[in-house]
């Protein structure tokens, strides 16, 4: 388990491309689709949760399922599978100093992959929203997050924290409306 | 030298909230500004390497770093200490989110992130949208890709390295 963890996790990390949203759909395709270690409504609690703590979003993502899958060995597994493949990269290029990464033919792979890492990520994101998205508020206030990053820049823990609060308060009020009616109808 | 890689990294890991983009004004202040450990043109090519190969910038730019300070010895010093602190954290939150099970106000909470991260995520994809697709070529790749994966015919993995392909094989043309 703990070998399989490793190797998945190697896997997202060699493939992300760009940070920590692009390993998004590689790492969903791995944990929720091939290895069913986690269902989707985890998967998303997992980057929602992720991102009120500190660090970043890759090696986050790692330590929490690596945990819920298999606990403290699992994280331990799981983050050193995500790490490793940039530490070897990274170190490959700094002790050779040559800048083997400006070639001309890496250069042009890598560009090729950034397209696809955009629309891989969207689609992502569309999925994850048609999975987990129930209610026409839960589609209104997706829609009302989104511009509020893209126009406004809300900061990704204010968002959180917003969508955190107005969850309470709607599940409060339609406690309250559900208690009500039962007296109406017990009278 | 090592403790001061570690503490520094440490620090920087344990206060940036968002990701690794949000961790690149305080690697500034803290590696150029202020220890002098890389002039801004090293730390400028650090990111544009981190930004193309794989893996989290804020561990490539760590391992960068401290490689560049003390060698592979800096280097497994700078990337322990930027990721203890998530190691840390969310073990604590998970223990924490663990005896809120039966806690509603902390369920709801959680179900009311969902559609701040699917918003998040989306505006991610569009925000990278103009640094990424810049050849007539990545119009067409970023087509291929959306198609593709939308309709499940090709896993994620074998998207990304065809599309890498496909245009390392057009630079040969």
């Amino acid at each position: 388990m703990l070998w399989s963890l490793f190797i998945n996790c190697f896997k997202v990390g060699a493939l992300t491309i760009g940070g920590g949203y692009a390993m998004l759909p590689v790492m969903k395709e791995v944990f929720v689709t091939k290895k069913k270690w986690v269902s989707e409504e985890d998967f998303v609690d997992m980057m929602a949760v992720i991102q009120t703590v500190p660090g970043a979003i890759a090696v986050n993502s790692s330590i929490y399922l690596g945990r819920k899958i298999a606990g403290i060995p699992g994280a331990i597994a799981a983050t050193i599978g995500s790490v490793l493949p940039s530490f070897l990269i990274i170190l490959l290029i700094a002790s050779t100093l040559t800048s083997w990464y400006q070639n001309p033919y890496i250069a042009n792979f890598f560009a090729g992959v950034r397209p696809a890492v955009i629309a891989l990520i969207l689609v992502a994101g569309v999925k994850l929203g048609k999975g987990i998205l129930h209610s026409k508020i839960q589609i209104a206030l997706t829609l009302l997050f989104a511009l509020l990053a893209l126009v406004l820049k809300f900061h990704p823990v204010v968002l959180l924290v917003m969508g955190a609060a107005i969850g309470i308060l709607l599940s409060r009020i339609s406690e309250k409306s559900n208690a009500s009616e039962k007296k109406g109808r017990d009278q | 030298m090592l403790l001061k890689l570690f503490l520094t990294f440490l620090k920087i890991g344990a206060f940036t909230f968002g990701g690794g983009y949000a961790m690149l004004p305080l690697f500034q202040r803290d590696i150029i500004e202020r220890n002098h450990w890389l002039t801004q043109s090293d730390f400028l090519d650090i990111v544009a390497t981190a930004e193309m190969t794989p893996g989290p910038i804020a561990i490539n730019t760590a391992t960068f770093v401290g490689y560049k300070l003390s060698g592979f010895w800096g280097s497994l010093v700078s990337t322990l200490a930027i990721v203890l602190p998530s190691f840390i954290s969310i073990t604590l939150l998970a223990f924490i989110l663990n005896k809120l099970k039966d806690n509603k106000d902390a369920q709801s909470g959680i179900k009311g992130m969902r559609p701040a991260v699917t918003a998040m995520i989306i505006t991610a994809a569009l925000s990278l949208a103009p640094q990424s697709i810049v050849r007539p070529l990545d119009i067409i790749l970023f087509a291929g890709a959306l198609i593709l994966s939308w309709k499940n015919w090709l896993n994620p993995i074998v998207i990304l390295l065809g599309s890498g392909v496909i245009s390392l094989l057009f630079g040969l043309i």
